[in-house]
């Protein structure tokens, strides 16, 4: 228990937990991504996957614990890192030019944030119906079709995978990297690996409002 | 470009440097003019001009590191327009000349910034807390007394270069300098790969890992978030791929059995 403590203690014990947890949930939202696919199929394929999912009864929530879990200890950990990095700084420099670092390492912490809210929202959206205009257990091509219709809701969701798209970029090959998988060379393929991901997430779930806008799926 | 160096134009500079009396003195930029700089002085000597100038006139001269002047011993480096070293790849302060700048250029001067790096003065930082993390476990026990054969442990090619490739590392801190989160991530994994690499090192390879990364929080060094600007603005060009290897042997360390005895020497 102590040499547990000590481990989460240290920055690289923190960055080790981001990482493993990054990882559960980046296999959820690959997951997530393919079975929201069943949207342009037909209504019918996407309510019997959603029934599916639910008949799994214990399992499903054996899953959202696991899910709730690694999202809450990443949040812990990425705010617990952030304030260290700024406390190691008290002053800054009048002027620093970023030399290689990229736009999505630049923006992951508020991009972070973004995707926080909109998981909030989310569930609220589509799970609870809570933020919802006509909210049905049943038909959840449903659900889709009428929430999407709202120009500003599909616009946040769109925001959002963005968002995710560059928190992905990074945080794939960053993830892989602290847990010290990655084979030395020069052209390291976990960064051609992490722009895959990115985008085929991020295109995945940006069709489904996009498509829903555009009156491809109504 | 044409000419000899010797007919080369010479230069008229403004500089915007951090001036800072005494460690808790208030500090700010002040703008110097430097002029008639030739293209072949390295930066530090554009400073010795600057400063006799400034001596003459009565004033106190900017206060910098310096030592060896040929890019070895890791004492000069400065924040130059943004980037530590300055804009030339692979190069320290002192072997950056002034030819890499232009006639009628501003250039921004500070101390590297970090909690851990307090200013002494100027343009100087006490880099002390690397030290400690190399007192926390960037060595090996072992007795010096006569040298063993030199073949007597062999070490396969890529580790040795591995080894060196790490061992090059001159503790100038511009790592810490040029990263966001002022995180000692690559000076401190350079050390702990330069050893972890070598059987010499491994007896202690797995409290070195422990006590080194410990220290290096403690010092209050930032976090690895892998922005990689670390590795750009290193002089000896040590791959980020030491980090992989300082989180492995944390992980490993962190992971097997403690030895009774064995933080003795951790912070």
């Amino acid at each position: 228990m102590r040499r547990l403590l000590l481990f989460w203690g240290s920055t690289v014990g923190k960055k080790v937990v981001m990482a493993v947890t990054g990882i559960v949930l980046v296999g959820f939202v690959i997951g997530h991504m393919l079975g929201n696919l069943q949207m342009f199929r037909d209504a019918e394929a996407m309510n019997n996957y959603a029934a599916f999912l639910k008949s799994t009864g214990g399992l499903l929530w054996v899953a959202r614990a696991g899910l709730l879990t690694a999202a809450v200890l990443h949040i812990i950990a990425a705010v617990q890192l952030t304030l260290i990095n700024r406390a190691a700084r008290p002053t800054a420099y009048v002027r620093r030019d970023p030399q290689v670092a990229t736009f999505a390492s630049r923006t992951l912490r508020w991009g972070g944030v973004i995707l926080a809210v909109f998981i909030v929202y989310h569930l609220g959206h589509f799970t609870t119906g809570t933020f919802h205009p006509a909210f049905s257990h049943r038909d959840v091509y449903g659900n889709v079709i009428i929430g999407f219709r709202s120009v500003w809701v599909a616009l946040f969701y769109v925001i959002a995978m963005a968002s995710l798209g560059l928190h992905l970029f990074h945080g794939v090959w960053a993830g892989v990297r602290t847990l010290g998988l990655q084979q030395r060379s020069e052209v390291p393929i976990q960064r051609t690996v992490a722009l895959w991901v990115a985008i085929v997430v991020w295109a995945g779930f940006t069709m489904i409002p996009v498509a829903v806008l555009l009156g491809v799926l109504n | 470009m044409s000419g000899t160096s010797s007919a080369a134009k010479s230069m008229n500079l403004t500089l915007h440097v951090w001036r800072q009396a005494a460690a808790h003195a208030p500090g700010g930029i002040v703008d110097y003019p430097a002029n008639d700089i030739s293209p072949d002085m390295s930066f530090l000597e554009m400073l010795d001009v600057v400063n006799e100038r400034l001596t003459e006139g009565g004033q106190e001269p900017i206060a910098f590191d310096h030592d060896c002047r040929e890019g070895i011993c890791g004492s000069c480096g400065v924040m130059i327009n943004g980037a530590a070293h300055g804009p030339m790849k692979a190069t320290t302060a002192c072997q950056l000349h002034m030819r890499s700048f232009s006639d009628g250029d501003e250039i921004w001067i500070e101390p590297w910034r970090a909690k851990a790096f307090p200013v002494v003065k100027d343009l100087i930082v006490n880099r002390s807390a690397f030290d400690r993390i190399i007192q926390a476990g960037g060595y090996i026990s072992a007795p010096t007394g006569t040298p063993q054969d030199a073949n007597a442990l062999p070490i396969r090619k890529p580790d040795a270069d591995l080894a060196m490739d790490n061992a090059a590392c001159i503790g100038c801190g511009a790592c810490v300098a040029a990263c966001p989160n002022a995180s000692a991530s690559l000076f401190t994994a350079a050390k702990i790969t330069h050893l972890a690499v070598l059987p010499q090192g491994q007896p202690e390879r797995s409290t070195r890992a422990r006590s080194m990364v410990e220290t290096m929080d403690l010092e209050g060094f930032g976090g690895c978030t892998l922005f990689g600007e670390c590795q750009v603005a290193c002089p000896k060009e040590i791959s980020i791929d030491a980090i992989m290897q300082m989180n492995r042997d944390y992980i490993m360390a962190s992971a097997t059995k403690v030895e009774l005895g064995e933080w003795a020497g951790s912070a």
